[in-house]
C-alpha cells in the first residue's frame, strides 16, 4: 500500500525532475564537498591555549606491511596539542599528493620520498624545519640529511632509512669457488664462473642495472651526479670505463632478465633463479625466511683501487604544507613525533617492515639489526650510504640520465656520447634551479 | 533536409500550423524561454547535467592546458612567468619527445593495418559461420571487455615473463630454443611482439564487430546478383563487400589512429619499472606524464606537449576524413 501512495505522489516527469536536480546538486557537491580536511572549528587561532585543539591533516603513502596503519595512527592519538587525523593514501601517492599542494585541500603534515622536490621548495609549497632538529641534527644519518638540505636549511625531518646492496647466497659461492666480489671486475667474472644453465650468476633488475646501478657505478668510480658545488659530476674518463662495464656485465650473459618479479623483490634470489641480486633491505624478513642463514650481504663494490665502495640510501620525510592554516602546530607535530618520540621512531622502523631508523642513536637499540646480516647491512648504510640522487637532480636530469644508461647497457651507445647529452640537460636544469 | 522546391517560407511539417499563427502578445518572457510545452526548460533538465560535468571536468581543463602551456609552472596551476611560445620552442627542440612523435608512428604503422585487416577477416569468417555464430561473435569480442592494466600485466609476468616457465618461453623450450628475455632486450625489439600482440588480442574484437555490423547490411541482392554473374569468393568480396563496408572502414580507420595516438596504459604498464621509462617505446603520452605528472610536476611543457599532441591528431584526422571523404554518403 505504500508503494502505491507513493508512487501517486511522483508520478513520473516529476521523479525525472528530482533525478535531474538531484543530479545538479550532487556534481556541485562533488566540486566543493569532501576534501578530506576538517573545517577548522575554534577559530584557528595558534598557540592552541584556548579549549578546543585545532586539527592537522597528516599523509602517508600505503605502506605494504601490516600493522603500520594502525601505528601511525596511535602516534597521532597520543599527540597531546592537537587532533591529528591520519590519511592512509592508496594508489600512485607522490602524484596525487604533488597536486594536492596546488590546492587548498592538501595535508597539513605529509610524508614524501627522499623529501621534497627542488621544485616545491622553491615554489614555496613546504616550509624550512631547520629548527626541528636542534642539538639532534647531528644525530641523523648524515647523507639523508645532506639530500633534504638546500641552502643550509633543512626541509624535511627523515622518517625512516631504506637501503639497497648486494646480497648473495653464501652455498652457491662456496660451490662455484668464488670469494665475495671486491671490485667490480671481481663481480663480473664471480657472475660469469656462477653461471650455470638453470642459474644466473647476478640479477640487477630486468633492464640489466640500467634503472638501479646508475649511481652505485659512479660512486664505484668515486663520482657523483653533482659535485659539492653543484656541478655536473660524471664529465670524466672514469665514469666512462665505469658505465662501459655495465654493459660488459650485459653482454657476459651471466645476468638475469626477464624475472617474473622484478629487483624489489627477493623471489629471484630465493627461487634460485640468481647466486647474487641486488635489492632493498625491506626484502631481508623475505629472504631470511627462503633461504635461512644462507646469505650475505655486501656494498656495491669499488671500481679500482681508486674508488669506493656505495650503498643507495633512501628516506621518507615528514614535510610541513606551506598552505597549512596551522603552520606553527603542524611544524610542531613533525618535531615532536619525528624528532623526540625516539621510541615511536624505533618502533615504526622495526615493528612492521625492515628498515632502518633515520637516527643513528636508534640503530643499536633496533633488536632487528642488532646481528647478522641485519647488522651488516645497518653499518653499510651508516658508512657508505649515499643519497640515492641529490637534491639538484630534477626529475628531468632523471629521466635523461636514465635514458643514457638504458642506451650504455642495451644499446651499447658510446658511453661518452651519451654523458655528453645529458650534460646538456643537466647543465640546463641547475642554470633553471640555481637561478 | 529542405525540399529543393521552395525556400525557408515553404517549409511544411508537424509544427508548420503552429509557427504560422501569430505569437500570442500574452507569453511573457519566461514563457518563451521555456517554450513550447516547456520543451527548452526539460532540454536543460537532461542535458544540463551532463553540460556542466563537460564543461567543469572537460572544457576548463583544455582551456587552463593551454594557457598553462605558454608560462613556465612548473608545481603550480596559477603561474605568473609568461614566456610566450617559449615551452613550445623547448618541447620541438627535446629529442626524447621528437623521439617519441617517431615511435607512435612506428606503433600507428603497425597496429593501424594489422588491425585492419584481422578485425576484418574475423568479421567475414563469423558472418560467413552458420554454427554457433552467437559463439564465436562473443568469444572474439569477449577480450574488449578487459581492462588494458589487467592484460599488460598477464602479458608481462605470466606470458612474455623472461624466464623459462613463462609461457612463451616454455613453447620455444619444446623445439629447443633458449629462452628469450622478451622486454628486456632492444637488439633485436622483441617487446614490440609484446605490445602489438596485447593490444591486437585486446581491440580486434571490438572492430570486428563493427564490420560485423557494416556486413549484415548489405543487401543480399547483391551477392544474389554476383552469384548469377558467376562471381565468388575473392571476386565478391574485391566487387562487393569491401566496396560496401567504405563507411565502416572509415570509420574503423579513424578510430584506430585516435586509439594508437592515445597509447598508454599497456606501454606503461609493460614497460615502466620502479618509476622509470626506458628511451625506447615510449609513446608521446607517457613521455609527458613523466613530464607533467608524476614528481615532474612541469605543467608548462607538458601542456605545450599535450598541445602539440593535440594539433597533429586533429590534422591527421582531418587528412584522414578528407582523403577517404568521411561523412559522405556512399555512392
Amino acid at each position: 500500500m505504500e508503494q502505491n501512495v507513493f508512487r501517486s505522489q511522483l508520478n513520473r516527469r516529476s521523479l525525472f525532475a528530482l533525478g535531474g536536480a538531484v543530479a545538479v546538486t550532487g556534481a556541485l557537491a562533488a566540486c566543493g564537498g569532501n576534501t578530506g580536511r576538517e573545517t577548522a572549528t575554534g577559530g584557528g587561532t595558534s598557540g592552541g591555549g584556548g579549549g578546543s585543539k585545532v586539527t592537522l591533516n597528516q599523509w602517508y603513502h600505503q605502506y605494504g606491511e601490516t600493522g603500520t596503519q594502525q601505528a601511525v595512527e596511535r602516534y597521532a592519538a597520543a599527540y597531546p596539542k592537537a587532533t591529528v587525523k591520519v590519511s592512509w593514501k592508496p594508489g600512485d601517492y607522490d602524484q596525487s599528493t604533488a597536486a594536492s599542494l596546488l590546492t587548498d585541500a592538501g595535508p597539513d603534515v605529509f610524508e614524501y620520498g627522499n623529501g621534497p622536490t627542488i621544485d616545491m621548495i622553491k615554489g614555496g609549497q613546504v616550509l624550512d624545519l631547520t629548527d626541528a632538529f636542534g642539538d639532534a641534527k647531528s644525530d641523523f644519518n648524515a647523507s639523508v640529511l645532506k639530500r633534504v638540505t638546500y641552502q643550509d636549511k633543512i626541509w624535511a625531518i627523515p622518517q625512516v632509512i631504506d637501503m639497497q646492496l648486494l646480497v648473495y647466497r653464501k652455498s652457491m659461492l662456496e660451490k662455484a669457488g668464488v670469494k665475495p666480489p671486491e671490485t667490480i671486475d671481481d663481480l663480473i667474472a664471480a657472475a660469469k664462473k656462477l653461471t650455470t644453465s638453470d642459474v644466473k650468476g647476478l640479477f640487477v633488475g630486468n633492464d640489466g642495472g640500467g634503472g638501479l646501478l646508475g649511481g652505485p657505478m659512479l660512486w664505484s668510480a668515486g663520482l657523483d651526479y653533482l659535485t659539492d658545488d653543484n656541478q655536473f659530476g660524471f664529465d670524466d674518463p672514469r665514469a666512462v670505463t665505469a658505465l662501459g662495464k655495465l654493459r660488459e656485465l650485459w653482454q657476459s650473459k651471466s645476468i638475469l632478465l626477464g624475472a617474473p618479479k622484478d629487483w624489489f623483490d627477493a623471489s629471484a634470489l630465493t627461487s634460485g633463479l640468481t647466486a647474487m641480486q641486488f635489492t632493498g633491505l625491506w626484502t631481508f624478513p623475505d629472504i631470511k625466511k627462503g633461504l635461512g642463514d644462507d646469505f650475505g650481504v655486501m656494498a656495491w663494490p669499488k671500481l679500482d683501487a681508486d674508488g669506493k665502495d656505495s650503498v643507495p640510501v633512501g628516506a621518507y620525510g615528514a614535510c610541513v604544507s606551506a598552505k597549512s592554516q596551522h603552520v606553527d602546530e603542524a611544524k610542531a607535530f613533525a618535531k615532536w613525533l619525528w624528532v623526540d618520540q625516539t621510541a615511536d621512531q624505533l618502533d615504526f622502523a622495526t615493528a612492521y617492515g625492515f628498515h632502518i631508523p633515520s637516527r643513528t642513536s636508534l640503530i643499536p637499540k633496533a633488536a632487528t639489526l642488532a646481528t647478522g646480516q641485519a647488522a651488516d647491512a645497518a653499518k653499510l648504510a651508516t658508512d657508505v650510504g649515499h643519497a640515492q640522487s641529490p637534491l639538484l637532480w630534477t626529475p628531468k636530469c632523471n629521466t635523461a640520465f636514465g635514458d643514457m644508461m638504458s642506451r650504455i647497457v642495451k644499446d651499447g651507445a658510446d658511453p661518452k656520447a651519451e654523458i655528453a647529452k645529458v650534460k646538456t640537460v643537466v647543465d640546463a636544469e641547475l642554470k633553471r634551479v640555481l637561478a | 533536409m529542405a525540399s529543393p522546391s521552395g525556400g525557408p517560407g515553404a517549409r511544411r511539417g508537424p509544427d508548420g500550423a503552429a509557427s504560422r499563427r501569430p505569437a500570442s502578445p500574452k507569453r511573457t518572457l519566461g514563457e518563451r524561454l521555456r517554450g513550447r510545452q516547456n520543451v527548452n526548460l526539460w532540454f536543460w533538465v537532461f542535458v544540463g547535467p551532463f553540460v556542466i560535468g563537460l564543461i567543469i571536468f572537460v572544457y576548463v581543463p583544455i582551456v587552463w592546458s593551454l594557457y598553462l602551456s605558454f608560462f613556465e609552472s612548473y608545481n603550480t596551476v596559477t603561474p605568473t612567468k609568461f614566456v610566450g611560445f617559449g615551452n613550445y620552442a623547448d618541447m620541438l627542440a627535446d629529442p626524447a619527445f621528437r623521439q617519441s612523435l617517431v615511435t607512435f608512428v612506428v606503433f600507428a604503422a603497425v597496429i593501424v593495418p594489422v588491425t585492419f585487416v584481422l578485425s576484418l577477416t574475423v568479421a567475414l569468417l563469423v558472418a560467413r559461420t552458420t554454427v554457433m555464430q552467437a559463439f564465436f561473435r562473443s568469444v572474439f569480442f569477449l577480450p574488449t571487455a578487459c581492462s588494458y592494466v589487467v592484460a599488460s600485466l598477464i602479458w608481462k609476468m605470466s606470458i612474455f615473463s623472461g624466464i623459462r616457465s613463462g609461457l612463451a618461453n616454455a613453447v620455444l623450450g619444446w623445439f629447443g630454443i633458449d629462452s628469450i628475455p622478451w622486454l628486456s632486450l632492444t637488439e633485436p625489439p622483441w617487446y614490440w611482439l609484446v605490445i602489438v600482440t596485447a593490444r591486437l588480442w585486446l581491440q580486434i574484437g571490438f572492430y570486428m564487430i563493427l564490420f560485423l555490423a557494416g556486413i549484415q547490411r548489405i543487401s543480399p541482392n547483391l551477392y544474389e546478383a554476383a552469384a548469377i554473374d558467376g562471381a565468388e569468393g575473392w571476386k565478391v568480396f574485391r566487387h562487393i563487400t569491401f566496396p560496401q563496408l567504405r563507411a565502416t572502414s572509415t570509420a574503423v580507420l579513424l578510430l584506430l589512429m585516435i586509439n594508437a595516438f592515445q597509447a598508454f596504459d599497456e606501454f606503461y604498464n609493460i614497460l615502466s619499472t620502479f618509476g622509470t621509462y626506458p628511451p625506447y617505446a615510449r609513446p608521446p603520452l607517457v613521455y609527458l606524464y613523466y613530464t607533467a605528472l608524476g614528481s615532474g610536476q612541469d605543467f608548462g611543457h607538458g601542456s605545450a606537449g599535450a598541445v602539440i599532441l593535440t594539433l597533429i591528431i586533429a590534422i591527421v584526422a582531418l587528412t584522414q576524413g578528407r582523403l577517404l571523404r568521411l561523412g559522405r554518403r556512399d555512392d
